[in-house]
C-alpha cells in the first residue's frame, strides 16, 4: 500500500442506495457465466443495498453496483471506470454490475466525454471510492471478528483473517460498514499489486449490444410520445416562406410548426415524417453571406498573406534566421471540412411539463444539455433531469446541445413528450463540422542542416486558433513565429475528435519530413536531434514532455525495424495531444511496381493502460479514423449547402481499406493520461510520408484520393 | 394505410402502415424491435441488416409491401439466449466500440457464414465490406467472423 490520499467530500455525500438511480443496464450481469443460474434483478440487488459513495453500492448478497457517470460513446469508460473502483475495493469482478449514472452535478465532477480527459480526471477519485469502501469493510470485519485490522487482508470480495482462516464476504459486512465514518485519508494500492487494472476485461454491455437491447437514444420510446424531424436552412440563409400543404397531407403527420428558421414536421412515427419533410416547400433568402468551397479556396490564398494575423508565439529573431539561412523550405497544406457522422444520427427525447423537464438521450455533455434547455425555457437547471443513454458514436458532435434544445422547444410547443430524430441527411447537412484549414510552413536551415528558424501560419474557417503554438517543434528551435487567422463564417464548426491536431499533425509531420530530406537527415534522427536541443536548452514554453516524446519515437523505431529493410518504404510521424504521445510508422512495400500499404506500427505513451482491449480499440480506431478521413473524407459546399448528404457521396473507410496495425505501449507506470484521441493525429503524416518514400509524391492536401499527385498512384491496402 | 401480417423471429405480427414504410421503421416504431438500427436510410451502411429467408437484407430500403410471407429474422431473434456462434465470437473478441453498427455486422456475418462456413480472410473482408463501422473496429470484426466460423 502506498499513496495516502485525501478524499473528496463531493464523492462521499451520503445518499440512499435506491435513490442514487441511473439507467439500469438491466439485462446483463457481467459476471453471469451461466445463463441458467438464478440472477437477481437490479431492483432486487438494490433493495437492501448500502451506498458507500457516488460510485459504489454493495448489497447484502455481495453484489457490487458501480455507477459510471460519464457518457459512453465507444471509449468503453463504462467498463474501465468500474474496473478502477473494483480494483481498489478488491471486488470479485464477477459480482460487479455497472449502471450508467444520470446527470448529477452534486455527486460527480466533469460528467462529460471529451478531450480524452475522463480517466486522467477521475483516476484518483475512482481509486479512492473503492479504497475507502474497502477500508470500511475491513474495519467492520475487525470488529466482527474481534481482531486487529492489521491482521486482515482482502481479495475477491472477501475480508480474510489469515491466522484463523476466517473469511467474510463483503455482503455480510455492508450493513455494519456503511454505518462507519469514511476516513479523511485512505491508502491506495501499489501499481504492481493491480489485479484487474491492466487485464483485458470485456465490455460490460456486450450482451445488450449483441442481442439488440434498447441502449441508445434512438431506441428510447415513451408511450404517447410524438416524433419530430426538422428542416434546417442552408448556412447563411433564412426562411422567406413555407408551403406545408403537401407535407400535412401525409398520413401520420400531426402538425407542421416553424421556429427559429426551422420547420418541424411532427407525427406519430418516423417514416411519414421522412416523407413529409421532402414535401415541404420552403423558400429561403439571404441572411448574411452564403459561401461555397470555391470561396474558401480564395479566402485561404488571401488570408495566408494578410498583415492582420494573430501572433500566437514568437521566439528569437525569425527575420534574421530566415535572412541568414543556407536553405529555406516553404510548403502549404490544406484540409477540407469534415462531418462527424456518428453511426447514430443526432436525436433526443424531451418532455416539458410546466417548469419541469425530462431529457433522455445521447449527449457528450449532459450538463450543457440541461443548462441550454434551462436557458431556453427560462427555468432553473435543477428542474431538469437528464438520463444519459449509450451514444452511437460522438466524435465531438455530441458536445453540442443544439439537438437537445430543439427537442425541448418542440415538446413545449406541442405540449407533449417528443423524440426528435435527425435523418442522416440532417446529420450531414445540419452543421458543426471539423473546420477547413490551410497552413503555410517555413523552415530555415543552416549549412549543417540545423533548423534555425520555423514559421507556421494557420488560416481556418471558424477554426479559432488553428495552431498549437506551444507544441513540438516549438521549444526545439531558436527562432519561431506561429500565427493564426480565422475567417468567421455562417458554416458552423465544432470540436472533431482531436480538434485542430487531427489535421495539424499530418501537415506538420509531413512538413518535418520535407525538412529532414532537405537537411539530408534521417526523419527519426532529425526529430531526436530537435528533441535533444529542446531537452538541453529549451526555448520558451514547452507544452510537451521531451522525454516521453523521445520514448515513443525510440520505441516506434525499434518495433518497426526503422530503416533496416530496403524493401519496406517507411513513413514516420509522432505527435503529442491530449496529454499522451503516439509515434507511428507506416510500411509500404512494392508489389508489381505498385505501392501496397501493409502495416502501421503505433507506439503509445498514455501512462498506465487500464484495459488493454479498450486501449487497443482506441489506438486502432483512432488510426482507422485518421487514415479514412485523410484518404477519403471531404465535405464541400455550394451556396451554403453541403454537396455530400449521405454515405453514398461522403466516403467513409471500409474494412478492405485498412492495413494491419501493430500496437505497443510504453510501460512507465505513470497515472493514465488519456487515449480517446491521441492515436488519430499522427496517422495521416505516417501514411503520407510512406507514400512519398515509395512514390516521390508529396501529398499536401486531403483527401488524398482527390489530389492530382495521387491520381496515378494505385495504392493498395492489404492485411497480412 | 394497409394491414400486413409479418413473420418476424418466429412470431406473427399484424401492423397497419403505409405500403412504402420500410421494414426498418415497422420493426422500430410499430413492433418495438429496436435492435435493428437506423443510420443512413439508403442501404449504404448496413446498420439495419436483417435476414429475409436467411439472406442478409437492408431493412431501411425494404418496403413492407414487398415482404409477404417471407421469414424475417432480426438481431433479437438470431438466438434465444444470445448464444449464436457469431454473437459468442463478438463477445469473445470484444468487438465493439460504440456498438451501434454491431447488430448489423452480426446479421451480415451470420448470413454469410451460413452460406460459406469455412471462409478465408479475403472472403470475410468481401462479405463484411458492405457494413460501415465509424469507430474503426474492422480488425476485431474480421477476427470475430473468423472465430465464429470455428465455433459452430
Amino acid at each position: 500500500m502506498a499513496n495516502l490520499t485525501k478524499t473528496n467530500r463531493r464523492d462521499f455525500l451520503k445518499t440512499a442506495a435506491t435513490a442514487s438511480g441511473g439507467l439500469f443496464i438491466g439485462f446483463y450481469w457481467s459476471g453471469c457465466d451461466s445463463p441458467k443460474m438464478k440472477v437477481l434483478t437490479n431492483e432486487e440487488v438494490l433493495l437492501n443495498a448500502h451506498n458507500f459513495n457516488s460510485y459504489l453500492t454493495i448489497s447484502p448478497t455481495g453484489e457490487v453496483v458501480i455507477y459510471s457517470p460519464n457518457p459512453e460513446l465507444g471509449q468503453n469508460i463504462i467498463t474501465s471506470f468500474p474496473m478502477v473502483v473494483a480494483e481498489e475495493l478488491d471486488a470479485d469482478w464477477k459480482k460487479v454490475r455497472v449502471f450508467q449514472a444520470n446527470l448529477d452535478t452534486e455527486k460527480y465532477d466533469r460528467q462529460l466525454t471529451g478531450g480524452s480527459g475522463a480517466m486522467p480526471h477521475s483516476w484518483e477519485r475512482l481509486r479512492k471510492a473503492g479504497a475507502t469502501a474497502r477500508h470500511l469493510l475491513m474495519a467492520a470485519a475487525a470488529t466482527k471478528l474481534n481482531v486487529d485490522v492489521s491482521t486482515l487482508s482482502t481479495a475477491n470480495g472477501e475480508v480474510i483473517h489469515k491466522e484463523s482462516g476466517k473469511k467474510l464476504g463483503y455482503g455480510e459486512l455492508v450493513a455494519d460498514a456503511s454505518k462507519l465514518t469514511a476516513p479523511e485519508e485512505v491508502a491506495l494500492k501499489d501499481v504492481k499489486d493491480f489485479k484487474i487494472i491492466g487485464t483485458p476485461v470485456k465490455n460490460v454491455e456486450n450482451n445488450a449490444m449483441f442481442t439488440g437491447k434498447p441502449l441508445y437514444g434512438l431506441d428510447f420510446y415513451r408511450e404517447g410520445m410524438l416524433h419530430a424531424m426538422i428542416q434546417r436552412p442552408p448556412f447563411g440563409m433564412k426562411i422567406k416562406s413555407v408551403d406545408d400543404a403537401a407535407a400535412r397531407a401525409i398520413s401520420g403527420v400531426v402538425d407542421v410548426v416553424s421556429f427559429k428558421n426551422n420547420v418541424a414536421v411532427v407525427g406519430k412515427s418516423t417514416w411519414p415524417l421522412m416523407k413529409a419533410k421532402k414535401l415541404l416547400k420552403i423558400e429561403y433568402e439571404l441572411d448574411g453571406a452564403v459561401e461555397s468551397t470555391f470561396d474558401h479556396d480564395r479566402l485561404f490564398a488571401e488570408l495566408l498573406n494578410t498583415k492582420n494575423a494573430e501572433v500566437k508565439r514568437k521566439d528569437g529573431d525569425v527575420d534574421a534566421a530566415f535572412k541568414n539561412a543556407a536553405q529555406v523550405i516553404t510548403s502549404e497544406y490544406q484540409c477540407p471540412f469534415l462531418s462527424h457522422s456518428p453511426m447514430e444520427p443526432q436525436n433526443f427525447f424531451a418532455h416539458v411539463q410546466g417548469d419541469k423537464v425530462e431529457l433522455v438521450g445521447p449527449t457528450q455533455t449532459p450538463d450543457r444539455a440541461r443548462n441550454d434547455t434551462a436557458q431556453l425555457l427560462g427555468i432553473p437547471p435543477e428542474n431538469i433531469t437528464v438520463q444519459i443513454t449509450r451514444l452511437g458514436g460522438g466524435f465531438g458532435r455530441r458536445l453540442r446541445a443544439d439537438f437537445v434544445v430543439e427537442a425541448a422547444e418542440l415538446s413545449k410547443m406541442m405540449n407533449a413528450p417528443v423524440k426528435l430524430t435527425w435523418s442522416r441527411e440532417d446529420d450531414m447537412t445540419g452543421g458543426a463540422y471539423r473546420p477547413a484549414v490551410r497552413y503555410r510552413f517555413q523552415a530555415a536551415l543552416d549549412e549543417s542542416g540545423n533548423m534555425i528558424g520555423y514559421k507556421l501560419r494557420g488560416v481556418g474557417i471558424n477554426a479559432g486558433n488553428s495552431t498549437r503554438e506551444n507544441n513540438f517543434p516549438s521549444g526545439a528551435v531558436e527562432n519561431v513565429l506561429i500565427e493564426s487567422v480565422d475567417h468567421k463564417s455562417a458554416i458552423t464548426t465544432n470540436a472533431w475528435r482531436a480538434p485542430i491536431t487531427n489535421f495539424l499533425a499530418y501537415a506538420e509531420q509531413s512538413f518535418l519530413d520535407e525538412v529532414a530530406l532537405a537537411a539530408k537527415k534521417d526523419p527519426v534522427q532529425f526529430r531526436l536531434d530537435l528533441l535533444a536541443k529542446a531537452k538541453s536548452s529549451p526555448v520558451g514554453e514547452l507544452q510537451y514532455d521531451v522525454d516521453r516524446m523521445i520514448g515513443v519515437i525510440k520505441l516506434a523505431a525499434e518495433k518497426s525495424n526503422w530503416g533496416k529493410d530496403a524493401n519496406v518504404m517507411q513513413g514516420f510521424s509522432v505527435y503529442y495531444s491530449h496529454r499522451s504521445y503516439v509515434a507511428q510508422v507506416a510500411n509500404i512495400e512494392m508489389e508489381n511496381n505498385q505501392p501496397v500499404l501493409k502495416k502501421i506500427v503505433a507506439c503509445t505513451d498514455c501512462g498506465i493502460v487500464v484495459n488493454p482491449t479498450g486501449a487497443n480499440h482506441q489506438v486502432r480506431g483512432g488510426i482507422v479514423d485518421g487514415m479514412g478521413h485523410a484518404m477519403y473524407g471531404n465535405l464541400t459546399f455550394e451556396n451554403g449547402l453541403p454537396r455530400q448528404k449521405n454515405f453514398d457521396t461522403y466516403r467513409l473507410i471500409r474494412m478492405k481499406e485498412v492495413p494491419e496495425i501493430d500496437v505497443h505501449y510504453v510501460q512507465n507506470g505513470i497515472d493514465p493520461t488519456g487515449l480517446g484521441e491521441p492515436a488519430l493525429p499522427p496517422t495521416g503524416g505516417a501514411v503520407a510520408n510512406a507514400i512519398f518514400k515509395a512514390t516521390g509524391r508529396r501529398l499536401r492536401s486531403q483527401p488524398f484520393i482527390e489530389q492530382k499527385e495521387f491520381s496515378d498512384i494505385k495504392l493498395q491496402i492489404k492485411r497480412a | 394505410m394497409a394491414n400486413y401480417n409479418l413473420r418476424i423471429n418466429g412470431n406473427e405480427y399484424n401492423v397497419d402502415v403505409e405500403d412504402d414504410t420500410p421494414l426498418l421503421w415497422v420493426l422500430r416504431d410499430h413492433i418495438g424491435l429496436v435492435g435493428t438500427k437506423y443510420s443512413c436510410g439508403i442501404a449504404q451502411c448496413g446498420a439495419c441488416m436483417v435476414h429475409v429467408n436467411g439472406e442478409a437484407a437492408y431493412s431501411c430500403t425494404l418496403p413492407v409491401s414487398s415482404i409477404g410471407s417471407d421469414e424475417i429474422i432480426t438481431i433479437e431473434g438470431l438466438s434465444e439466449e444470445g448464444d449464436h456462434p457469431v454473437q459468442k465470437a463478438w463477445d469473445e473478441v470484444d468487438a465493439a466500440q460504440c456498438g451501434y453498427c454491431q447488430a448489423g455486422q452480426i446479421m451480415t456475418a451470420a448470413a454469410f457464414l451460413r452460406k460459406n462456413p469455412n471462409p478465408n480472410l479475403e472472403e470475410i473482408e468481401n462479405a463484411m465490406n458492405r457494413n460501415l463501422c465509424r469507430c474503426g473496429t474492422y480488425h476485431k470484426i474480421r477476427e470475430a467472423v473468423a472465430l465464429a466460423a470455428k465455433l459452430k
